[in-house]
């Protein structure tokens, strides 16, 4: 062994002994740092730590059926996935982004426009960037679980409606919320919500939505779910039963066609509506997952508005309907009295103006009573009587008996028409009355605009002898409101023998419309989109062709249902045009009515069975839980105020 | 020989405590494996552990005056082998670290770090004087130098600052004097501060070293990288809590959200688990590992054993500050793994053959 190191072994204890201090001290620094993290800030950790390891997926609600008046399922829901985003790592989100947008074939510009609008959420609630979801994506997700960790699908049930947009407009449909309906509505909505947007649809929104539930999940780093820790079940939304007959209703989808108009069905009794179509309409169906611009644009833009409720949103002159109103006033008032005639030549002249009847040209009245006027449809005679009467007479009773106000059905932005009088002009036009006005509004033409759910109630209600309900889509309403205004039983009963002549005695416009052992009864009309005059100068046009109108009702007093049927610019005369659609919609119930023991026809469309486990996932098991009780709710707050005579100023839609 | 020691010469104490700590290991890598596809592999920790007692044993029989005589061969062995690395070596994670041997694959630079303790203490143990002159120290430092420029070069920069506080600890008790201590630590300070310092550490570090700085400063701004183990380890030893998860309960380690959570981070799997109870144990059998190295080194026979003890001690010591420093998100991620706990065959081999020059110190320090 070689002599290298120092023979002198004193070895160096102080700064040894200083070594150990220094190992103490490390270890004491150390402890230090533990017991920050694990004592003093452990809950910020754990929590973090619950979050690493939790996952929450929303359990998205089913909303509620919507069954007819017979329990036939009139809208339905079926399953379809959703995919989600997950949001907490937001360095992920951006790494991931392109291939997500390529993956699932999302624009980079969508998907980023859905991340800004739900900046505002916590992080850890996912959002929806795909509703339903192909195979094709389920396939995508499902094999990128460890490198694309952020996407994760959800169980949703969609709204599925008849086809061909069957009750369409009544139904109305669903889609994603708006900012605006997140902002107020409390909380109750998160971005990418669906809720109702028209028709039953919205105006039941708050029954027939449930309350999403909440899976909590555990996943491991690289997302793939490993446990489950709870089940938050989702409440699923009320079913609710609905007035309308499915049979009616798809004689009336079927009569009317695909002709521009509108068809409402009512039990005057009740203010049950038995059917409504809106013609032309889209399918509720296209709507159920997400419109695009391009094609909201294209509804938007249709000469035709088929996103219209014609029922309840089409405002448009009465025509000869409105004579009932007139004649009811003259009857009421005895101005002129019962026996006034008036000679029809084929036209008038009324303060310096020459005024057609309908039959100009082709023939004349001759000499005409209310009830040849009525069944006539005389136009010469209730100029006449409405020049005698004067506007705010007529104003009064057509006000009374529905007009020029909303009726209050349970459906979202009715239009309330117009009935004018002299306050209106003045109010509105800052001028005086024309008394020649109230020459063409005697006749339904002019100013006054109805819609056709008004003009069924308001035919429906004087047949009823005044009583006038409060049209209702939900069979469990209560406190229907009505509005009655007395009329004088003989005026009733002639007023009602006159409509029952218009189809069935000699010489009534809707002639054609008789049915054997019905007391099918109705007025025509055929309101003038332009006036006489305007049409000679613009000539023949489709566009400016009358609308038809036929309101029949069964049987002659007391009816059990009242039909108003709208055919725009059909160029046809009311009897000819709308009143087929009445009788076989009055046809129907009574052949129904005659065969009830006989087994209800069954809805032509499959609907999902959630109880047959059909649908994966959770919404399946929590729909078994679908409450059979359809709620009842009271009905919007709407009984007019018909006692003051002031109707609203006028809409765009009035034609003239 | 004319010293053949008994065994009741061996530390007793130092091998249960080694024990002891081996067995926190093998019990967390257990915990951390179990369950996935690592399944089995605290029995090959097992297996590296009992090549390291044999290892430690044969070591221990050698006399270490030996071994010192020959320090120079060995310094030389270590240059070629790291050049070795550097021509042929295998990539693995991207650094060239390993070369097959016995049909694993080892770490040359854990071989290299036994060696610098070596030439440290033989370095040391030939200075004349009880003060350390500037000239020595230079010359120590080149000694030291050499083989850090090479394992920095693979790159692997953990391991070349371990064989820092070697060269320290043995300038340190060769008798550094104050001036020199002072300037020292002004250069360190400087080049530690150039690391965090970005205009400077652009020209002096990798990427990914630069990638991990950066993420130890501002752990948030890379939640993927290695800010996101360093957060994720911190997660793990937050939320156990003072008394723990429980073994086989720390979510953050049966997911795997905490990374390589059998091996570097280890001690954050072990703490979310046992809690800081199970910390206050791990620490504490650290501490009287060390603190038992450093008596050992007190009661050499020589101060050539004293060096060795020590520079054996400043390496476990280092190891431990620095994993667990990493641990809990007090310094950045360096690939230091945690000795004797952290899975790893080289490394376990390096502590082990460390310990055996400790033994091979204490057996002798009687006999002159």
């Amino acid at each position: 062994m070689s002599i290298w190191f120092r023979s002198d072994n004193r070895l160096p204890q102080g700064r040894l002994a200083m070594a150990s201090y220094v190992i103490v001290g490390m270890v004491g620094v150390l402890l230090l740092g533990f017991w920050k993290l694990q004592v003093i800030d452990s809950d910020k950790y754990s929590s973090m730590a619950e979050r690493n390891r939790v996952r929450s997926i929303p359990v998205i609600a089913p909303r509620g059926r919507m069954l007819d008046r017979d329990g036939r399922v009139l809208v339905d829901n079926r399953p379809s996935f959703s995919v989600l985003l997950l949001r907490d790592d937001p360095v992920l989100v951006e790494k991931n982004l392109p291939a997500i947008a390529d993956g699932l074939g999302i624009t980079m510009e969508d998907l980023k426009d859905d991340l800004s609008t739900t900046r505002a959420l916590p992080k850890f609630q996912p959002i929806i960037i795909k509703p339903e979801a192909s195979d094709a994506d389920i396939a995508f997700i499902e094999s990128h679980r460890s490198d694309i960790p952020i996407l994760e699908m959800i169980s949703v049930s969609r709204r599925r409606y008849i086809s061909g947009g069957f009750m369409g407009h009544a139904s109305g449909y669903v889609g994603e919320v708006s900012e605006q309906q997140i902002e107020s509505s409390n909380g109750r909505f998160r971005p990418g919500d669906f809720a109702g947007k028209t028709g039953l649809e919205r105006q039941y929104n708050d029954l027939l939505m449930g309350t999403d539930g909440m899976r909590r999940v555990i996943v491991n780093s690289v997302g793939k779910e490993v446990g489950r820790l709870s089940t938050q079940e989702a409440i699923p939304g009320k079913q609710i039963q609905l007035t309308i007959d499915y049979d009616l209703q798809q004689v009336a989808e079927q009569s009317l066609g695909t002709r521009p108009g509108a068809v409402v069905a009512l039990d005057p009794r009740t203010g049950e509506v038995l059917a409504m179509v809106s013609r032309p309409t889209p399918d509720p169906n296209d709507f159920s997952v997400r419109v695009s611009k391009e094609e909201w644009q294209r509804l938007n833009e249709d000469p035709l508005h088929p996103l219209l409720n014609r029922a309840i949103q089409a405002q448009l002159a009465p025509g000869s309907v409105f004579k009932i109103i007139t004649a009811t006033a003259m009857l009421e008032d005895k101005v002129p009295p019962e026996s006034y005639t008036a000679f029809c030549p084929g036209y008038g002249t009324f303060y310096g103006r020459q005024f057609k009847c309908w039959v100009y040209g082709k023939s004349s009245h001759g000499i005409v009573n209310y009830k040849k006027a009525i069944l006539e449809s005389c136009d010469i005679f209730f100029y006449n009587v409405g020049m005698k009467l004067g506007i705010d007479r007529l104003a009064y009773y057509a006000t009374k008996m529905g007009l020029g106000h909303r009726t209050g059905i349970d459906l979202p932005s009715e239009e309330p028409g117009l009935m004018p009088s002299q306050e209106w002009v003045e109010r509105v036009f800052h001028r005086k009355w024309y008394a020649g006005e109230t020459i063409s509004v005697s006749t339904g033409q002019g100013a006054v605009t109805t819609t056709p759910l008004q003009l069924a109630r308001t035919i429906g209600g004087i047949a009823m002898g005044g009583i006038f309900k409060q049209p209702h889509l939900l069979k469990d309403a209560q406190d229907v409101g009505e509005e009655r205004f007395a009329i004088s039983e003989p005026t009733v009963q002639k007023i009602t023998d006159a409509m029952y002549g218009v189809v069935n005695e000699p010489g009534g416009t809707g002639g054609a419309l008789k049915l054997a052992g019905i007391e099918l009864s109705g007025k025509s009309g055929t309101a003038q989109v332009i006036g006489y005059s305007t049409r000679e100068k613009v000539g023949k046009s489709k566009k400016f062709e009358d609308n038809a109108w036929f309101v029949g009702y069964a049987p002659r007093r007391n009816p059990e249902i009242v039909v108003a049927v709208l055919v725009q610019e059909s160029g046809q005369h009311g009897g000819t045009a709308s009143g087929p659609v009445v009788r076989d919609i009055i046809k129907a119930y009574y052949d129904k009515k005659t065969k009830n023991t006989q087994a209800p026809t069954t809805v032509e469309y499959q609907h999902y069975d959630f109880n047959n486990g059909t649908a994966p996932g959770d919404a399946a098991a929590v729909v078994n839980a679908v409450q059979k009780q359809s709620d009842v709710s009271a009905l919007p707050n709407a009984t007019p105020a018909a006692a003051k005579i002031t109707p609203p100023p006028p809409a765009k839609a009035v034609r003239r | 020989m004319k010293d053949a020691p008994g065994t009741r010469d061996y530390d007793w104490w130092l091998l249960a405590i080694l024990a002891a700590i081996c067995t926190l290991g093998v019990i967390e890598i257990y915990s951390a494996t179990h369950g996935s596809s690592l399944a089995g592999m605290h029995m090959k920790q097992v297996r590296w552990l009992l090549i390291g007692f044999a290892l430690m044993f044969a070591l221990s029989r050698l006399d270490y005056h030996l071994i010192l005589d020959h320090a120079p061969v060995l310094y030389l062995i270590g240059i070629v082998a790291l050049i070795a690395v550097l021509a042929m070596g295998h990539t693995r994670f991207g650094a060239k670290r390993w070369i097959p041997f016995l049909g694993e694959m080892f770490q040359v630079s854990e071989l290299v770090k036994l060696i610098i303790i070596i030439v440290v203490a033989r370095f040391f143990a030939e200075v004349r004087s009880d003060e350390l002159s500037l000239q020595d120290l230079i010359k120590a430092g080149l000694i030291v130098g050499l083989p850090l420029v090479l394992i920095l070069k693979q790159p692997d920069l953990g391991t070349a600052l371990v064989l820092m506080p070697m060269l320290v600890v043995g300038a340190f008790l060769a008798g550094l004097q104050w001036q020199h201590a002072a300037v020292i630590t002004l250069v360190g300070v400087l080049a530690i501060g150039s690391v965090f310092y970005p205009p400077i550490s652009r020209h002096l570090l990798k990427p990914y070293q630069r990638e991990r700085v950066t993420s130890f400063l501002h752990p948030e701004e890379d939640a993927k990288g290695s800010g996101y183990q360093v957060l994720q380890s911190k997660i793990a030893v937050g939320s156990g809590g003072f008394w723990g998860k429980g073994f086989g309960n720390g979510s953050q380690n049966q997911l795997g959200y905490i990374p390589v959570r059998y091996s570097d981070f280890i001690m954050s799997a072990w703490a979310e688990e046992q809690g800081f109870k199970g910390v206050l144990l791990a620490l504490g059998l650290y501490m009287a590992l060390l603190l038992r190295l450093v008596q050992n080194a007190q009661r050499a026979k020589d101060r050539a054993g004293m060096f060795l003890v020590m520079g054996v001690a400043a390496a476990l010591g280092f190891h431990v500050l620095v994993n667990v420093a990493m641990v809990i998100g007090a310094m950045p991620v360096t690939g230091i793994p945690l000795p004797l706990m952290s899975y790893g065959g080289s490394a376990t081999l390096f502590i082990f053959l460390a310990i055996g020059l400790v033994m091979n110190v204490r057996l002798r320090r009687f006999v002159n």
